[in-house]
């Protein structure tokens, strides 16, 4: 009889985790999980452990043989052109972020007032920066700055012009690649702030119409209110790329001249592979996640709560 | 039934039997008999030079019935470096591997000693020069083979006519063709001299300021011909010292009469500059000479690649050494080891030298007299002194005597362009001294 019961509630206990184990499969989460699975694992292989493989050499000697905790950020903080190198890489995408925001914010309103049978055409030319490989663009541009047979200098020679040292001198040279870096950013900032214009409702420019609102005032009170959330997201996406850069300069400068040129995607590449001191090139290049997380903080935060506001 | 039972006696005659047979049988060696073997060789500039190496290695595996892999890495973006970083990282990868200049020394913990094969081979074919020892050698020990693919010496490549014509300078008379150098004048006053006249004239020398090889090495030997180290052999920072506040002074002089971009310049600039018509003289192996063979015919028959002008400690050419090393981890070093010998006999170099129009160059003293150089051209002997025939010059690289790994960073952050490039736009010789030695200090961490 004892047995029977047992038998029993063991026969019970079995149907009911296969039922658990049918419900729990059946629920969306589980679906989601599991479909999300091979990217996660993608991201995994890919991103998490070179990751943590790029932690872990950044505490590692010179030569790789001993754990120095945190000597090689400290070294770091002693050397005049790591200094540089954080100021450049400031400067650079600084500046690059706000003009590529604001050419791409100029450039979709005339877009955006394109009439729609003509649109397509003109969204899909100004993409074309955006979409051409950054390293071929890139050769195209360092033939136009070429040191010796510059095509601009060549131009303002025909007006009679003096010829300009575009990578040579260190304020062209930071003046060049930033101007590359805006000339394949802006469409990406174009193309998104084209979407967030095209989500604005229509009343809302008929009420500020009937109000008398100017044309200054309907993009200040209505258009940038819409658009401030994509614009903060947009500006901390390119923010994040635009810092941890590395063809643009790599090609067009290498750095040069006397370092001043240098963000800390090449200078790592320069330190670590190049000067064949890995941990140095790993210290540096980890050197931009907690500068990266400020600014993503802080951009994040305000946009939660502008969505918790409204 | 009785089982078979084996004495004492019969087991000791048959294993004996059984041995003798064994012995005395022939080694039948299958095509693979001696394993596989996988080598990362530098991709070389000129067309079919690679072909040429892969027929010795695959003439050379026919012969010792071993399979060969070959990948021809170039070293375009650094891809042989990254590979030999991601090799060593991960100890695997191929057996041999051609190292640029300062890799050896980098990463000299992971290679194999070939001492075992250097000896011979410097016995067979003479010395070598002290850079060669200096990279190739770590404890007393050779670490590496020198490479004759990818070796070069960049010392200058004039234009006979603009030198003659704007400086005065007849370069033939100074390295005549077959015949040893008659250069006692030709100093670091009579180069500078002549560079500020062929300024003058519009054809200004094409010497970079970048902080690629090219420039490094050429501000290099003028270091090295006024006693210039920016580190000791011993390790000890020399940044403020006479001879390099000399070498800093006559670099400032010259630099001021070189193309107003040469801080951008990188390793393509000189040969672009040669090639258009624009300079009267680059410091480069004869690439530059070879692809205006091919595209500017009537530049390359003026060309004539000779020695570098004497400073007061002596005549430094830049020789920037490939080396060929054999990975510690690798799977058959003995098969590795009988291919590097076989690739630095005479004739596998002569062969070479030659796939390369005269590019490569071996390390050895008693291989300076191949026939290529001396038939090439036009002109034809444009290429006689490429390979330092007279020994007139010291072969040296940038930023020796200082300990190789040290060494390697002065290099690799061209440190002495730099230093050229900050005082030539007015920052005080102290202050670039002092930042010189600061940059230094920051190299010597182990």
């Amino acid at each position: 009889m004892v047995d029977a019961a047992i038998r029993a509630e063991g026969v019970k206990s079995g149907a009911r985790k296969r039922t658990s184990l049918r419900r729990m499969m059946q629920r969306k989460s589980t679906i989601a999980f599991f479909m999300a699975l091979p990217l996660i694992t993608l991201i995994s292989l890919l991103v998490l452990y070179p990751a943590g493989y790029s932690l872990h050499l950044a505490t590692l000697n010179k030569s790789m043989e001993r754990f120095v905790g945190f000597g090689n950020f400290t070294f770091l903080f002693t050397r005049e052109t790591f200094w540089m190198v954080v100021q450049q890489s400031c400067i650079f995408a600084i500046t690059a972020v706000i003009f590529k925001a604001l050419i791409g914010f100029v450039v979709a309103h005339f877009v955006h007032n394109i009439p729609a049978k003509g649109q397509r055409k003109w969204r899909g030319m100004l993409l074309v920066p955006w979409v051409i490989p950054p390293a071929m663009s890139c050769l195209a541009w360092l033939w136009l700055f070429d040191p010796s047979y510059s095509a601009f200098n060549w131009l303002i020679a025909l007006f009679g012009g003096d010829p300009v040292p575009w990578t040579g001198n260190t304020y062209w040279a930071r003046f060049s690649v930033i101007l590359v870096n805006i000339w394949i950013g802006a469409p990406f900032f174009m193309i998104m702030y084209l979407a967030a214009l095209k989500s604005v409702p229509e009343q809302l420019y008929e009420a500020a119409a009937i109000d008398g609102a100017s044309w200054w005032q309907r993009i200040w009170y209505v258009t940038l209110p819409m658009m401030r959330n994509i614009i903060a997201i947009t500006a901390l996406f390119s923010l994040i790329v635009t810092f941890a850069n590395f063809d643009i300069v790599r090609i067009m400068t290498a750095g040069g001249p006397i370092d001043t040129t240098h963000v800390f995607a090449t200078w790592s590449f320069r330190v670590g592979i190049e000067g064949a001191d890995i941990p140095l090139g790993a210290s540096v290049s980890l050197f931009m996640v907690p500068i990266l997380t400020v600014a993503a903080v802080f951009i994040l935060r305000d946009i939660t709560r502008r969505g918790n506001e409204s | 039934m009785q089982k078979p039972r084996l004495s004492r006696r019969q087991f000791v005659a048959t294993t004996a039997a059984a041995s003798a047979v064994m012995i005395a049988a022939p080694f039948v060696r299958g095509a693979r008999a001696a394993g596989k073997l996988a080598i990362g060789f530098w991709d070389h500039w000129v067309p079919g030079a690679n072909d040429t190496l892969t027929k010795l290695v695959n003439d050379w595996a026919a012969k010792e019935k071993v399979e060969v892999s070959i990948d021809y890495i170039t070293s375009q973006g650094n891809k042989n470096r990254l590979t030999i970083a991601a090799e060593a990282l991960a100890k695997s990868g191929h057996d041999i591997f051609a190292f640029p200049t300062w890799e050896p020394q980098a990463y000299s913990k992971y290679l194999e000693p070939v001492s075992d094969v250097m000896e011979p081979l410097i016995k067979q074919h003479g010395q070598v020069n002290a850079t060669v020892e200096y990279l190739g050698r770590a404890d007393g020990k050779w670490i590496a083979v020198p490479a004759t693919v990818g070796s070069q010496i960049k010392g200058p490549c004039s234009r006979i006519d603009l030198m003659k014509k704007l400086a005065g300078v007849d370069v033939q008379a100074l390295y005549p063709a077959g015949g040893p150098p008659k250069a006692d004048a030709w100093t670091l006053d009579a180069f500078l001299k002549a560079a500020e006249a062929c300024h003058k004239a519009g054809a200004s020398f094409g010497i970079g300021l970048g902080i690629t090889s090219d420039s490094v090495d050429t501000a290099g030997a003028i270091f090295h011909s006024f006693g210039a180290a920016l580190v000791d052999k011993g390790g000890k920072i020399q940044a403020k010292s006479d001879p390099v506040r000399q070498a800093l002074d006559y670099l400032k002089k010259l630099a001021a009469v070189l193309p107003p971009d040469a801080p951008a310049w990188d390793d393509a600039s000189n040969n672009k500059w040669l090639i258009s018509g624009k300079g009267a003289l680059i410091m480069n192996p004869p690439s530059a000479w070879a692809v205006a063979k091919r595209d500017a015919p009537q530049v390359a028959e003026q060309c004539w690649t000779h020695g570098m002008p004497a400073g007061p400690k002596g005549r430094y050419a830049p020789f920037l050494p490939y080396f060929w090393g054999v990975w510690n981890f690798g799977k058959n070093k003995p098969a590795a080891k009988s291919l590097l010998a076989a690739l630095s006999t005479r004739e596998a170099a002569e062969k070479m030298v030659a796939a390369s129009g005269g590019y490569d160059l071996p390390s050895f003293a008693k291989l300076t007299d191949f026939k290529t150089w001396a038939e090439e051209g036009p002109p034809k002997g444009t290429l006689y002194h490429y390979p330092n025939p007279h020994n007139h010059q010291i072969l040296s690289v940038a930023a020796a005597p200082a300990p190789p790994k040290i060494a390697a960073q002065i290099y690799t952050q061209g440190v002495q362009t730099k230093m050229v490039v900050r005082h030539l736009q007015g920052e005080a010789m102290e202050k670039t001294l002092a930042w010189a030695e600061s940059e230094c200090e920051g190299f010597m961490r182990t």
